[in-house]
């Protein structure tokens, strides 16, 4: 908080980003009573799904972001060296060094978003979708976490990857969307790859989910997945990241 | 004894002739800059089109549970080919880094150098853009012509000569729209030092205005309150949709005839007022600039 001006413009600006967002959704529900045809994403469980992704990437972006964008950099001018002669695990220091609670901002958002769409449904979800669900946000988060620490791997093995970072934004975009969207000859295939190649599908649709639909025997395999998804993804991103540095050379004299 | 003056040495040096070599040199040493990283701005490219993707599938879907062929005169096919034609039209018109490094050119003193030298900052930017434009055009034409051609089925017949010339008319301005519009947003640094957060107003603002979201005629029902006037009207006076709207529009056939003359002119209009407003806020910040740092 030594910049508390910049800290609230921060916060407004990403406020207006997701405003912005939420007049888009609101267009579109004037033309459509539901995205996808029987996919149960009316209008308010839609809303309940952008929420948790609000919730998701605002954790994401203020507890991991900060740190992986800085590590290209880290690279290049052998700030590396400094962090991995610390007696401290070097992911640990790489990826939570540095944090930006004007992320919170959308967060926060989120919640009250999610509180005024659960409060519309049609049906109340039951007690353990509301005990589910912030395992699952907890999941999303560790997903993501995974996708970001094997691109920092990436970034270590190759030292300029600028266009890897913005690959991660491009890959996230799909899952903005709820994943019955991704439909046909080509949504199908696509849909199945980000489920379960790069899991990015089950980061917001599953926990989003849990509380806007009924739980089925099918939901409760993508719950049981998307915690397996969230181990896996933590444990081979600590691979990915101790082959990496076991690569590293250093850049500094 | 007096020397006699030389007249190639005379005319090399005053009239239009140094004026156009010094933009030709500038234009020359931006390209071989741009050009040195090639692979880099083709796979950004190819990724640039990946939310395309998302967007399809949506609209999909969005038509899928609604009962209309049609949204707002667009249909499904339309939808697809209009979010890649403001692909085309953001080539043009999108000029990055352009605020924020005029802006930190002037925080950090550097813009001294423009302004001791017989060069003309705003003319040297221009050529910047100009190279920065056609090396993305050079690298870019591949994988756009892929996607083009891939998505091909989205798009109506071609339209006639006369709406290609508007057309790509209305991209050649939009170039130069948002150059100007971006420009002058960097000089506000000559008053605030730091205008990152304005920089990302405007951005922001103008992705919503600009039609880059969605097309502007989804707004022809929401009322303003003032009679006979939708939002569609409000937001299609502004220049915002010179940067992404109009030339799409133009392409699919939505705007013609009178219409797509008087938008012309606005544009035209708009440019006119954007040149003239960035000139000023030259003039008026190197008034009070005092050349702090470098």
């Amino acid at each position: 908080m030594t910049f508390r001006a910049n800290f609230l413009l921060e916060c407004l600006t990403s406020l207006g980003w997701m405003s912005m967002n939420l007049a888009f959704y609101l267009l579109i529900f004037n033309f459509t009573p539901e995205i996808g045809r029987g996919s149960g994403w009316s209008r308010e469980p839609f809303f309940a799904f952008v929420a948790t992704g609000l919730v998701i990437n605002a954790i994401v972006q203020t507890l991991f972001m900060p740190s992986a964008s800085e590590l290209t950099e880290m690279v290049r001018t052998g700030g590396l060296d400094s962090v991995l002669v610390r007696p401290l695990d070097a992911q640990f220091l790489l990826s939570m060094h540095r944090f930006d609670f004007s992320s919170m901002a959308n967060g926060l958002v989120g919640v009250g978003l999610l509180v005024w769409a659960v409060l519309r449904f049609p049906v109340a979800p039951p007690l353990i979708a509301f005990l589910l669900y912030p395992l699952l946000i907890a999941c999303g988060v560790a997903i993501l976490y995974g996708l970001i620490i094997m691109l920092a791997a990436a970034t270590i093995l190759m030292g300029r990857n600028q266009s890897l970072y913005d690959f991660w934004f491009y890959i996230t975009n799909f899952s903005r969307y709820p994943a019955e969207i991704y439909s046909g000859p080509w949504g199908d295939p696509l849909r199945t790859f980000c489920t379960f190649v790069i899991p990015i599908l089950l980061v917001v649709n599953v926990p989003a989910g849990t509380l806007a639909r009924p739980l089925s025997g099918e939901s409760w395999g993508m719950v049981v997945m998307t915690f397996a998804a969230a181990c896996l993804s933590v444990g081979l991103s600590r691979l990915f990241f101790q082959a990496a540095l076991a690569r590293y050379r250093s850049a500094s004299s | 004894m007096s020397e006699a003056v030389n007249p190639e040495v005379l005319q090399s040096s005053c009239g239009w002739f140094p004026a156009v070599r010094s933009w030709w040199r500038m234009l020359t040493i931006c390209l071989e800059e741009r050009l040195a990283y090639r692979s880099d701005f083709a796979l950004g490219t190819l990724m640039r089109f990946l939310p395309i993707v998302t967007q399809v599938f949506l609209w999909t879907a969005v038509f899928a549970a609604s009962s209309r062929a049609d949204i707002a005169g667009y249909s499904r096919d339309n939808i697809v080919a209009y979010y890649l034609l403001t692909m085309v039209t953001r080539a043009f018109s999108s000029m990055p880094s352009l605020a924020g490094g005029i802006s930190r050119c002037i925080r950090d003193g550097s813009v001294k150098k423009y302004l001791i030298q017989p060069v003309d900052y705003i003319g040297f930017l221009l050529a910047s853009r100009v190279a920065h434009k056609l090396v993305y055009y050079i690298v870019a034409i591949i994988p756009f012509a892929a996607v083009l051609f891939f998505c091909r089925a989205y798009f109506p017949p071609a339209p006639d000569g006369l709406t290609i010339a508007a057309y790509v008319l209305s991209l050649l301005l939009s170039f130069l729209l948002g150059f100007f519009l971006e420009a002058t947003l960097g000089m506000i640094a000559f008053w605030f030092l730091e205008v990152s957060s304005i920089i990302f107003a405007y951005m922001l603002f103008q992705y919503l205005l600009s039609g880059h979201m969605f097309p502007i005629d989804m707004l022809a029902d929401i009322p303003t309150g003032i009679s006979g006037v939708s939002l569609a009207d409000v937001v299609r006076l502004l220049p915002f949709e010179y940067t992404a709207y109009f030339p799409a529009a133009v392409w699919l056939g939505k705007i013609t005839g009178w219409e797509l003359v008087r938008g012309l002119l606005l544009e035209i209009v708009w440019l006119v007022i954007a040149i003239g407003t960035c000139r000023f806020v030259w003039w008026r910040g190197t008034k009070r600039y005092s050349g702090f740092g470098g």
